[in-house]
């Protein structure tokens, strides 16, 4: 009787959603605090916002300066110009290719399906990941033997050359190749990952606290396993954007895909037409395509390294 | 591919396919090649007219060597570094070498084999374009005689993986024998095993072809190692740091030991194994970043033949190259897992 009487007197002076808004952004304020303690983690986020920066600026830039005609990262072609390629000028800060196009718009334009495709993917794989690992947690037995079997032999393949296979039987275009890098990873080594620890989640009182009130499998796995996935799922999101980055650029390169403009087309291109191992004075070509998928790897892995640390606490500096 | 001239009659073309077995539908097709591999018989490869078999043997000793070699040196490299990199914790040098091996870690594969080919071989002339021989120099060979680039190739691979056997046997034994100056022991013996093989070689009738395709490894296992150090690297200083918050290590300093013998003898020791199983993980990976590596230096391996299958729609050649891929991963995961036994005497397979 008397509990009752209290929580009736207890005011609530904010609506529950305000409430829970808060908390959201004071653990977000904490753990942000903890990510900047890593400057590595702040160098990878600064490249991170560079590159996107110059996603957004493309189409901004396409609209105001830039002459559609000179610089489409299809079909442009600046016939003012006498010889291409062109070393970099005022007009062209990075030069145009052998076909006339100008670098930086081709590198700008790139960034975007770049983002599109890794962010993507990763949602793809981190979505597969977590219901997977926490199924076979969960109930363990047949269905964690077969779910697990399954990711020892996607783990077994090397990626790449299964990509390779795929797509000489299916020509892939962007979407289809974050689907199928998505599923591949979703299915393959980030499930063991989420497994191995969704079986650290099911041992804690409140999994059993949620089945003595009367929680189902369902209510238990999503409501209780998942949310908790949550950290290590953001922090995997990073390596999968990576990995997806890599491998679109090491298709392109190879020629394998159906994507009229990305990094490792700009590559491909600088190789097929023959101004791969000309002097330095051609290094326009090949090096802002190369030094991007680089960056944005890298910045993408370092992030992903520094929540490592905030996720882990073993990790942290005594 | 072949039936794609447009100079074929309809009634050609058809004959072609029909030959070729693409008349059938993909699924039964699939179950008779499933069929035939059981059996040892890969078929023929469309784009070379000759048994995939064939060219299976031909290549494959290329790809394993590469893998092999790179694979083992990136790992000796990177727990070297990573050892050194968890002791000097918060300084300049530390985030200095993160960096650098993050980058070699998520570095454009394709991209930085071309950087390396346009430094060594284009600008500073020390080594070989690309290619797995020089024809210049083989030519000089009459076409009669029995010497061939695949059985010098052999004998190279024979001799390297002798000298690892003997050396790994060697060090075993010496620890045996002298635990106390095993190290020092250890590495005269094995410098003189090397030297052996080297003089060996050196005195062979056809010493120049051996130089000739060792000249053109040097360039891809290089690559292929400096990309693949950085992951063992950086793990190894992640379980490092794990491992120093144990009580032995506090009883090691104690001990009144040595920082270097702490680090070496105790910490790194135990560090090793979570390291060694994220190398049987990422075995595919390097196996990935050897079919960029092949393609690239055109490094006639079986990485190289997948691409060009895949590229010129050679099925049977695509499914052979694939199966050989997957059979080398799974057997050096297999291998690994056996090794593991060997460093974690607590894991015991009934």
């Amino acid at each position: 009787m008397s509990t009752a009487s209290q929580s009736g007197t207890l005011k609530i002076s904010q609506p529950l959603w305000k409430i829970r808004l808060l908390g959201i952004w004071k653990s977000l304020r904490q753990n942000f605090a903890l990510f900047a303690e890593n400057k590595i983690g702040l160098i990878g986020l600064g490249i991170i916002l560079f590159y996107a920066l110059l996603a957004l600026a493309h189409p901004l830039l396409m609209g105001t300066v830039w002459d559609a005609k000179i610089y489409d990262p299809f079909i442009g072609n600046d016939l003012s110009i006498f010889e291409h390629p062109s070393p970099p000028s005022a007009k062209h800060l990075l030069g145009t290719d052998p076909v006339g196009r100008d670098v930086l718009s081709q590198l700008m334009f790139s960034t975007r399906n770049e983002f599109v495709l890794g962010l993507l993917a990763a949602v793809i794989t981190v979505t597969i990941a977590t219901s997977i690992g926490a199924i076979a947690a969960y109930y363990g037995g047949w269905i964690d033997a077969l779910l697990m079997r399954l990711a020892d032999l996607i783990n077994i393949l090397p990626f790449i050359a299964l990509l390779v296979v795929l797509s000489a039987f299916v020509k892939m275009d962007l979407w289809m190749l974050a689907l199928v890098i998505g599923i591949l990873s979703g299915f393959g080594s980030t499930t063991i990952i989420f497994k191995a620890q969704a079986l650290t989640i099911k041992v804690k009182p409140y999994i059993e606290a949620a089945r003595v009130a009367g929680g189902n499998d369902v209510h238990i796995i999503f409501r209780h396993l998942v949310p908790n996935l949550m950290p290590l799922a953001f922090l995997n999101m990073m390596f999968t954007v990576t990995n997806a980055i890599f491998t679109e650029a090491a298709l392109s390169f190879f020629g394998l895909l159906n994507v009229r403009v990305s990094w490792g087309i700009m590559i491909y291109m600088t190789q097929v037409s023959g101004y791969m191992l000309r002097n330095i004075e051609y290094w326009y070509l090949i090096f802002p395509a190369g030094v991007s998928i680089t960056l944005l790897c890298s910045a993408f892995y370092l992030v992903g390294r520094a929540l490592d640390e905030v996720v882990n606490p073993r990790l942290r500096r005594r | 591919m072949l039936y794609m001239d447009p100079r074929f009659t309809e009634e050609q073309r058809l004959n072609l396919q029909r030959r070729l077995g693409l008349d059938r539908p993909a699924s039964e097709r699939f179950v008779r090649w499933l069929g035939n591999t059981l059996q040892g018989d890969l078929g023929d490869s469309f784009a070379e007219g000759r048994p995939v078999m064939d060219i299976i043997k031909e290549r494959a000793p290329r790809t394993i060597f590469l893998f092999l070699t790179s694979t083992l040196a990136a790992f000796m490299v990177g727990y070297v570094l990573g050892k050194v990199l968890a002791w000097q914790r918060g300084t300049a040098l530390e985030y200095g070498i993160t960096v650098i091996g993050a980058i070699f870690y998520t570095i454009f594969t394709p991209w930085f084999a071309l950087v390396m080919i346009w430094l060594f071989s284009y600008n500073l002339k020390w080594l070989p374009l690309g290619k797995f021989l020089d024809p210049t120099v083989w030519r000089k060979i009459p076409p009669d005689s029995p010497i061939t680039a695949n059985l010098i190739f052999n004998q190279l691979l024979l001799t390297t993986s002798l000298v690892a056997l003997i050396i790994l046997f060697l060090a075993i034994a010496v620890r045996k024998i002298n635990p106390n100056k095993a190290g020092p022991i250890t590495r005269g013996l094995s410098f003189a095993v090397i030297a052996g093989a080297v003089v060996y070689w050196v005195n062979y009738p056809h010493s120049n072809l051996a130089w000739d395709i060792v000249r053109h490894l040097i360039l891809p296992v290089m690559t292929l190692t400096i990309i693949n150090f950085s992951g063992t690297m950086l793990l190894t200083r992640t379980t490092m740091l794990e491992t120093l918050r144990e009580d032995y290590i506090m009883a090691a300093r104690a001990k009144g030991l040595s920082e270097r013998e702490v680090r070496d003898k105790h910490a790194a020791r135990n560090a090793l194994l979570p390291v060694f199983t994220s190398l049987v993980i990422s075995l595919p990976f390097i196996m990935s970043g050897g079919i960029i590596t092949e393609t690239v230096f055109s490094w006639p391996g079986m990485g190289l033949t997948l691409l060009q299958a895949a590229n010129s729609n050679d099925i049977p050649m695509i499914m052979g190259a694939f199966l050989f891929i997957g059979t080398l991963s799974l057997l050096a995961h297999l291998s690994a897992d056996i090794a593991y036994i060997f460093l974690d005497p607590r894991i015991r397979y009934a």
